[in-house]
């Protein structure tokens, strides 16, 4: 299987023909991987204030939320670490330029991510697996950690990719980093709103992707107590993260207005300079034309600097090897609607679920709230993507903004596509993989509620097929009993099925 | 200070290497236990080891990783563009390796776990294989300073193939010997005895590759080969008595057949270290020329040093509540 990856060098060496496949596999493997970095940062810490209702009241619904949820994060967890380990080994496998150029400074903030990754782990396995055998509240406590770290990470992480879009803390002579100020390197001038912007859009896309869950859960007749809770709780933290994202964006959008004049051009698909701008919803760009837009007079004028003679540069102050090509404009221009656009909808979302709270004294149940609410989190997932599209793209040609092409970051060895195709196939199987057991979770939760609330050996059917797990046959890989057991901080379910056959 | 971050890297290193080795290992007695009915329960017993605590030893291949490009990059750029197959195979390995067996847990029909665990132990078996002959190829210097060296001939050679053999090996050793100590503690006693023989086979495989390691070291690379006979060869006593002490054994109590097989592996991996000072590549990129900026690695030690102070009695607190029997 060597041989054909490796294609014949000679022919395949020279970077543009590398850059499509590096940039689609790099595309592809962190738009999968952003997915469930929500569910690694956010989701944990729905979990824990279903926890920490649950002791508080002594609300046994809360508990089992609580208690699925970690199983789900378990799953999800899995799958975001390896995926991440992909993107770690990407950097060095498609882009060698940057990371040899760049290391020095670029890898600081990965440095301190990996500080943070490590606690995350450490700690959510313990949180995951401590059920029934940990103190409650010390058991509690242990998921502390995992929420602080999953915001140190993120934090980290975007840092980096702060510092690619608005480089600064080195000195260069001759092309090579001589001197370093980490600090710089960390807290670049597009640290704050890019890495709240991020932290905030992975509350809102864990908050309505669970809400989502629980809405579609009710609209197909379980509306009893505890998925009114579980819609209830994350609904909520996404509702609270929604108003302040469109503030935060909107400073971020003003921040790029001001430092990365060339992808605001791009966002506004803003071909001339001038004042008086519009702002312009939709469109094409067509031969140097934005074709088919909405436009609002002096809207993006207003927007970014609150006076209609705001002037805006556009693309074509810009050479043209320095700004992003005309149908890659489209694609940020587009995008940044896309995500401005679902922004609102589930700002507009939250004040109808939080007026009809107000109104009824009760957790909202009208069906066209649980509509749209079943698909809220589809959409926060499509506005995290276009998040990142516009940010990415809207930086090309640049990996790093005025000092590194993509074209010169890129691995010019091998052959990226056959890597590219292996890496589809994996992540297809992945991607059904983690769908699949998400669902039988949820199957095998749902049938367990109806059989037997209260008994982790349900009779018979999937449900008990859990409970076989300690004597020994095939199902005893599934190991998940005493933490899957409907009774939280009860003894465990089997005692049996820890210590085997003993 | 470029010689402190190269002593963290190589921390890093050893400690994956014990660590993720015995994860891995676990993986590879997961795909010899046999078929559903025969190895279900060496196969339970893994599966209820290496949940809790898979994903924090693998955070040390990341850690690696970083402090590798942030300390020095330009051998990270050299090393990632010429063994990029090996690499690249390695880490699609890691991604079936880890959903597969997070996925097994969750699933119960028995030909979905068939499938998930084949992910799994089939990638648990491969991934070692290619780190280690990303190790032979570092170990033997074919990585060129400058990078994009031979794709195929820099890792395609006696030393990678002995360092693939030897990481599988070393990796099934340890899992063999911390699955005795499990069942042990479980109670265990036909599943500590199913682990112990296949822990004194894999110790005697494992010395005899090692033996047959150094002819081929002395043939494929002769300063390695040199390097660990002088500097380096207490550590390799140590690691060659340590082996030795777990095989002739064979009724040790399990903590301490733990304890040898640690020094055994973590002894071999260090004497790789030494062996190799003071240069990162071959004999063409010493530590010092490939650094960063002090300022990067005086940050990196910072790091460091909050890692030790943090993580490492996160790690203690992990192990104690999983050996206390705290964690399923």
């Amino acid at each position: 299987m060597g041989d054909p990856w490796l294609g014949a060098p000679a022919v395949l060496a020279g970077g543009p023909s590398q850059l499509l496949p590096a940039r689609e596999q790099m595309a592809f493997t962190l738009g999968f991987h952003i997915i469930l970095v929500p569910f690694g940062v956010a989701f944990t810490f729905l979990m824990l204030l279903a926890n920490y209702r649950g002791l508080r009241r002594g609300d046994a619904d809360c508990l089992l939320l609580a208690r699925r949820w970690s199983h789900v994060s378990a799953v999800l967890f899995a799958v975001g670490a390896v995926s991440g380990t992909v993107l770690s080994f990407e950097l060095g496998l498609l882009w060698p330029g940057l990371m040899g150029r760049y290391g020095a400074a670029y890898g600081i903030p990965f440095a301190v991510e990996g500080l943070f990754f490590f606690l995350e782990a450490i700690f959510a396995a313990i949180y995951i697996y401590g059920w029934d055998r940990l103190p409650p509240w010390a058991h509690f406590w242990t998921g502390v950690p995992v929420v602080l770290s999953g915001i140190g990470g993120t934090l980290s992480v975007v840092a980096a990719n702060a510092w690619m879009n608005r480089p600064g803390g080195i000195t260069l002579r001759g092309g090579q980093v001589v001197a370093v100020r980490p600090l710089e390197v960390f807290f670049t001038g597009a640290f704050w709103y890019e890495a709240l912007h991020m932290l905030l859009a992975a509350y809102i896309v864990a908050g309505f992707g669970v809400a989502g869950v629980y809405a579609a859960g009710q609209l197909r007749g379980r509306r009893d107590r505890y998925h009114r809770l579980g819609l209830a709780i994350s609904f909520s933290v996404a509702a609270v993260a929604s108003p302040a994202q469109i503030l935060v964006g909107d400073v971020a959008a003003r921040e790029v207005f001001r430092h990365e004049p060339v992808k605001f051009a791009a966002i506004e698909a803003l071909t001339r300079t001038g004042t008086q701008v519009p702002e312009r919803l939709g469109g094409v760009l067509v031969d140097g034309q934005l074709r088919y837009s909405l436009d609002v007079p002096s809207g993006a004028s207003l927007l970014a600097g609150y006076r209609p003679s705001t002037r805006i540069r556009g693309l074509a102050d810009f050479p043209a090897d320095a700004r992003p090509a005309d149908h890659l404009v489209t694609v940020v221009h587009l995008a940044f609607d896309l995500m401005v656009g679902i922004g609102f909808a589930l700002l507009a979302l939250s004040a109808w679920f939080a007026w009809s709270w107000w109104r009824g004294r009760r957790i909202p149940e009208g069906r066209w709230l649980l509509r749209a609410t079943a698909v809220s989190g589809a959409l926060a997932v499509v506005a995290l993507e276009a998040g990142w599209v516009v940010t990415e793209v809207g930086r090309q040609p640049w990996t790093v903004v005025g000092l590194l092409r993509t074209s010169d970051a890129v691995a010019t060895s091998g052959n990226l596509w056959l890597f590219f195709a292996a890496t589809l196939a994996i992540y297809a199987a992945v991607g059904a993989g983690t769908v699949l057991v998400l669902r039988l979770l949820s199957h095998r939760w749902r049938s367990r509620q109806v059989a037997a609330p209260g008994g982790a050996a349900g009779p018979g059917g999937p449900a008990g097929l859990g409970g076989a797990a300690g004597r020994g046959g095939p199902a005893g890989l599934g190991g998940t009993e005493p933490a899957d057991s409907e009774v939280p901080y009860g003894p465990p379910a089997d005692p049996g099925a820890a210590g085997g056959r003993a | 200070m470029s010689t402190f971050a190269a002593v963290v890297l190589f921390a890093g290193v050893v400690a994956y290497a014990v660590l993720g080795g015995a994860d891995y290992g676990a993986g590879f007695w997961d795909l010899t236990a046999g078929g559903a009915g025969r190895g279900a329960r060496p196969r339970h017993l893994i599966d209820q080891t290496l949940a809790p605590v898979w994903e924090a030893n693998h955070v040390w291949l990341i850690f690696c990783l970083v402090t590798l490009w942030t300390a020095f990059p330009a051998a990270f750029a050299a090393i990632t563009t010429t063994l990029y197959l090996p690499l690249g195979l390695a880490v699609l390995g890691i991604v079936l390796r880890g959903t597969g067996f997070a996925f097994r847990k969750v699933v119960v029909r028995t030909e979905q776990q068939r499938v998930a665990g084949a992910a799994f132990a089939a990638a648990s078996v491969i991934t070692p294989l290619f780190l280690g002959a990303v190790a032979g190829a570092l170990a033997s210097g074919r990585v060129p300073a400058a990078g994009y060296g031979d794709p195929l001939h820099s890792w395609l050679t006696a030393t990678s193939a002995l360092g693939a053999v030897l990481a599988v090996l070393t990796c099934a050793f340890l899992a063999a010997v911390f699955l005795v100590a499990e069942a042990r503690r479980r109670g265990e006693g036909e599943l500590e005895a199913w682990f112990r023989r296949r822990a004194r086979v894999v110790a005697a495989v494992t010395g005899a590759a090692a033996l047959a390691g150094i002819a081929i070291l002395r043939a494929d690379a002769p300063r390695l080969f040199h390097q660990l006979l002088g500097p380096g060869l207490p550590l390799v006593l140590v690691s060659a008595g340590c082996g030795l002490a777990a095989l002739l054994l064979p009724a040790a109590p399990p903590r301490l057949l733990q304890l040898l097989a640690v020094l055994a592996v973590a002894a071999v991996v260090l004497g790789w270290g030494v062996a190799q000072y003071p240069y990162l590549l071959g004999t063409h990129l010493p530590i010092g020329a490939a650094a960063a900026p002090g300022a990067t690695l005086w940050a990196l030690a910072v790091v460091a040093s909050a890692a030790a102070l943090l993580v490492l009695p996160a790690f203690a607190l992990l192990f104690s509540l999983q050996q206390r029997g705290r964690l399923p």
